[in-house]
C-alpha cells in the first residue's frame, strides 16, 4: 500500500447522505479539499445533491446553489458574473453535476457556456447513467450497459463529452478517476490555476447501479482506466492531448466481469467492445503523439 | 448528519449592508426629453436602475431592448455583465444565482421566451430573487404569429411574479424602476408587461429621469441573506413538507404586500418626478353606471372611446388595471363600487376559461355587495385592431344584456 500526501482539509464533512462506499462521496471529498472555501458550488438534482443534504444542513463548508437539472452552466454563468461585478474575481465556481446533468439535459448550455468561455471549473461526477432515480441510461452509459431503461443492454455507444467539449477550444478538459488520485488532484489543481471554461469529468462507479460491491467501487474505476474503457486524459485549448496513463494493461473482460450491468454478454459483443476501446485508445495515442512532435518541433 | 453550515431561507426583511456598485463606475446622465419607443424605455429604465448582471436573449419584439442595452455598454454608460446564452430558459437559469450572490439583475423577453422561462419562473420566486425583467407581450404559436396578445405572460400568473401592464413607453421605464423598489423590499421577482409594437415599437417623447434622482429614488439592492463565502449560505435543497409550507406563506405574506409597496413606491416618485401611475386607475369614473376594465395599450383605446361617450352624455368611464399580479382586489371593488355594468376587455385567450381578466375579475368581486354585473369580452385576441368606435359598440350592447358566466367573442 502506498501513502498518497493530499490535501486534507474536510470541506465535505463527515455523515453525509452518500452509500456507503460511494466513489462520488470520495472523489468530491478530495475535489473540494483541493478547491479551498473560496469555492461556490453548484450542484444540480443528482446524487450530490442528496450528498450535500437536507435543509437546513449541508454536508459541504462552502455556498451551494442548487440550479434546476438542466441548468447548472447557466447557472455557472449568472453566480460568475454577480462575483465579478462585486470584484470577487478569486472566487471560484464549481459545478459539480452529474452525467445526467451534463450529457443529456444540461448539455444545451453547457455548450453555450463553453462558448462564451465563462470562468469555472465543471465537474462531471460521470457514473453513466440516472442512478439517483435507480438506475436508468443516460447518453453516457456505455455500449451493452444493461439499466433500467436498456434491460436487454444499451445498443448504442457513450457520448464522448470530452472531444465534444474540447471541440469548442476552451482552456482545459480532463478526465479523471478517484483510482488514480494523485492524477485527480493534480488536475483540479492545474484547472483551478486556469481562467476560462474548464471542464473535467470523473468516472464514479456506481455500486448500486453497476452491480459493484460495496468494496469494489475503487476497483472498478481502476479497472476501467487500465483496461482504456475510460482513459485518463487531457486535451488543452482544445488540440494539445496528454494520455495520463500511457498504457493499456488489461482487457475489458476484467473490467466487465466486476459488473452485474455487464451479465451475461455474449463473447461476440465482448469482442465489439474491445474492438472500440482499441479504436479509440490508438486515436488518443495518435493525437497525444501529435502533440508531442509539436512541442519538439517548436521546442 | 453534520451541520457545519446554516442554511436560512432568504426572508424579507431590511439589512443595512448594502453591496454598492463601485462609485466610480457610476456614470450620471441628466434629466432629458427624448423621442423614444417602448423598449428604448424600458432600456433606458433599465440602465438608470443600475443592474450588474443583465442576461439576455434575443426575440421579436423585444431585440430593441437587448439592442440598445449592449449600445448602452459599448458607449460606456452601462456597465452590467451582459450575459448572451443561447437561450431564454438559460437567460433565467443565470438571472437566479447572480440575484442570489446579491447584485440587481435585469432582463427582458417576449412571447415564447417567456413560456420557455415557465420552470424558471417558479424557481425564481421559489428563490426570492428579485429580478426585474420587461417582456412584450406577443402571440404564443402555434400557428405563428407577431401580434399583440397578453397571453404569453398572463399565463405565468401562477408562477409567484409580480406582473403590471403598463399603456405608454413613458409608463413602461418609470415602472422598470418602481419595480427594482417593490421586488427588493419584498424579494419577490417582477415583470413589467407591454404590449407588442404597440407600445414596444411606437414613438412617443419620453421624460428620462436624471441619473442621480434615480439613484436617490431607487438604493442599492442589499439582501438579508446571500451566496458568499465569506458567510457561507446556500440555497436550493431538498425541505420538508412543513419547510415547503411555510416558505410558501411566506410568499403570500410577501405578496399580499405589493399593492401597499407599489401605491407607495408611484407616490414617492410622483413627488420626485410629478408623474405617477397608480395601482389601479379610475378614469372618468365619476358617477358611471358602465365601466371598461383592461389592461395595457388596450387602455389607451378605452380613453378615447370613454370620452366620445362621455361627450354623448353617457356616465362611462374606465378601469386601468396597471398591477395584475398580485390582484388588487380591494382596490378593484373599490374603483368599481357602484357601477353597474363593468365590461371586461381581454386582449388573450384561456381555451376553456375565456379571458383571463374577465375570470380574475368575478373573482374578485365574488361576494361584494351591489357588485356590478360583468361582462367578458374576447376582444382583440391575436392582436386584432380594436379601434374606439367598436369599444362604444361594445359598451353598448353589453349594457342592454344580462351578462354571460363565459366570455364572448367580440370583434
Amino acid at each position: 500500500m502506498i501513502k498518497i500526501d493530499v490535501p486534507q482539509e474536510a470541506m465535505l464533512c463527515s455523515g453525509h447522505a452518500a452509500c456507503p462506499g460511494c466513489i462520488a462521496a470520495l472523489s468530491v471529498r478530495h475535489i473540494l479539499a483541493t478547491m479551498g472555501p473560496d469555492t461556490m458550488a453548484v450542484i444540480p438534482p443528482s446524487c450530490m445533491a442528496i450528498i450535500a443534504g437536507p435543509q437546513p444542513m449541508s454536508s459541504l463548508k462552502i455556498p451551494v446553489y442548487q440550479p434546476t437539472l438542466e441548468s447548472s452552466a447557466a447557472a455557472a454563468s449568472g453566480l460568475r458574473r454577480a462575483l465579478d461585478a462585486q470584484g470577487k474575481r478569486d472566487t471560484q465556481v464549481l459545478v459539480l453535476a452529474g452525467d445526467g446533468g451534463t450529457y443529456d439535459i444540461g448539455f444545451q448550455c453547457l455548450s453555450s457556456a463553453a462558448e462564451r468561455n465563462e470562468d469555472f471549473l465543471y465537474i462531471c461526477l460521470d457514473n453513466e447513467g440516472y442512478m439517483n432515480t435507480g438506475a436508468q441510461k443516460s447518453s453516457s452509459t456505455p455500449h451493452f450497459a444493461r439499466t433500467g431503461s436498456t434491460p436487454a443492454g444499451k445498443t448504442t455507444r457513450k457520448k464522448n463529452l470530452a472531444e465534444i467539449m474540447a471541440a469548442h477550444g476552451v482552456p482545459y478538459v480532463a478526465t479523471a478517476s478517484a483510482s488514480h488520485l494523485k492524477d485527480l488532484i493534480a488536475k483540479v489543481e492545474k484547472a483551478k490555476s486556469i481562467r476560462g471554461t474548464r471542464i473535467l469529468t470523473v468516472l464514479i462507479p456506481c455500486l448500486d447501479g453497476w452491480g459493484v460491491p460495496d468494496d469494489m467501487g475503487l476497483t472498478a474505476a481502476r479497472y476501467a482506466v487500465e483496461s482504456g474503457a475510460f482513459p485518463l486524459f487531457e486535451i488543452e485549448d482544445g488540440t494539445r492531448y496528454t494520455l495520463n496513463v500511457a498504457q493499456k494493461t488489461r482487457p475489458v473482460s476484467d473490467y466487465l466481469a466486476l459488473q452485474r450491468r455487464y451479465r451475461g454478454m455474449a463473447a461476440q459483443d465482448v469482442a465489439t467492445l474491445q474492438g472500440e476501446i482499441d479504436a479509440a485508445w490508438a486515436k488518443l495515442v495518435a493525437r497525444s503523439n501529435e502533440g508531442r512532435h509539436e512541442a519538439i518541433a517548436v521546442g | 448528519m453534520n451541520t457545519p453550515t446554516a442554511v436560512a431561507a432568504p426572508s424579507a426583511q431590511a439589512s443595512a449592508t448594502a453591496s454598492a456598485p463601485d462609485a466610480a463606475r457610476r456614470k450620471s446622465s441628466p434629466a432629458q426629453s427624448m423621442l423614444v419607443t417602448g423598449n428604448q424605455a424600458v432600456a433606458w429604465g433599465a440602465r438608470l436602475a443600475r443592474p450588474q448582471v443583465c442576461p439576455v436573449y434575443p426575440i421579436t419584439p423585444q431585440t430593441p431592448v437587448l439592442e440598445q442595452l449592449t449600445e448602452f455598454q459599448a458607449d460606456g454608460e452601462f456597465d452590467a455583465e451582459i450575459i448572451t446564452p443561447e437561450s431564454e430558459h438559460s437567460v433565467m437559469s443565470a438571472c437566479i444565482p447572480a440575484s442570489l450572490a446579491g447584485v440587481r439583475v435585469f432582463t427582458a423577453t417576449a412571447s415564447q421566451g417567456l413560456l420557455l422561462m415557465h420552470e424558471l419562473l417558479h424557481y425564481a420566486s421559489g428563490a426570492r430573487a428579485p429580478i426585474v425583467m420587461a417582456n412584450i407581450n406577443r402571440t404564443v404559436a402555434s400557428p405563428w404569429a407577431f401580434w399583440p396578445d397578453q397571453t404569453d405572460s398572463l399565463a405565468q400568473r401562477d408562477t409567484g411574479w409580480i406582473q403590471l401592464y403598463v399603456e405608454s413607453a413613458q409608463e413602461a421605464l418609470d415602472s422598470v424602476i418602481q419595480c427594482f423598489r417593490v421586488a427588493e423590499t419584498v424579494l419577490v421577482p417582477a415583470m413589467i408587461n407591454l404590449d407588442a409594437f404597440y407600445v414596444s415599437h411606437a414613438m412617443e417623447a419620453v421624460d428620462i429621469p436624471a441619473s442621480a434622482d434615480v439613484d436617490a429614488y431607487l438604493p442599492p439592492f442589499a439582501p438579508p441573506h446571500k451566496l458568499d463565502t465569506a458567510k457561507v449560505e446556500s440555497w436550493g435543497n431538498v425541505v420538508s413538507q412543513e419547510m415547503f409550507y411555510r416558505h410558501r406563506q411566506a410568499i403570500e405574506e410577501s405578496m399580499a404586500r405589493v399593492p401597499q409597496l407599489l401605491a407607495e413606491a408611484d407616490r414617492a416618485w410622483r413627488e420626485r418626478f410629478g408623474r405617477g401611475w397608480g395601482v389601479v386607475e379610475r378614469y372618468r369614473c365619476d358617477g358611471a353606471s358602465a365601466v371598461v376594465v383592461t389592461m395595457g395599450s388596450m387602455c389607451g383605446t378605452a380613453r378615447d372611446a370613454v370620452d366620445a361617450m362621455r361627450a354623448d352624455g353617457h356616465a362611462v368611464g374606465l378601469v386601468k388595471l396597471r398591477l395584475f399580479r398580485p390582484l388588487p382586489a380591494e382596490a378593484l371593488r373599490a374603483a368599481l363600487a357602484g357601477v353597474r355594468d363593468a365590461i371586461v376587455l381581454d386582449r388573450n385567450h384561456s381555451p376553456g376559461l375565456g379571458g383571463i381578466l374577465h375570470q380574475e375579475l368575478k373573482s374578485a368581486l365574488y361576494g361584494m355587495a351591489g357588485a356590478p354585473r360583468v361582462h367578458g369580452l374576447l376582444a382583440g385576441v391575436g392582436g386584432v385592431n380594436v379601434p374606439p368606435r367598436k369599444i362604444v359598440e361594445f359598451v353598448q350592447a353589453a349594457r342592454e344584456r344580462d351578462p354571460q358566466p363565459e366570455s364572448v367573442w367580440v370583434r
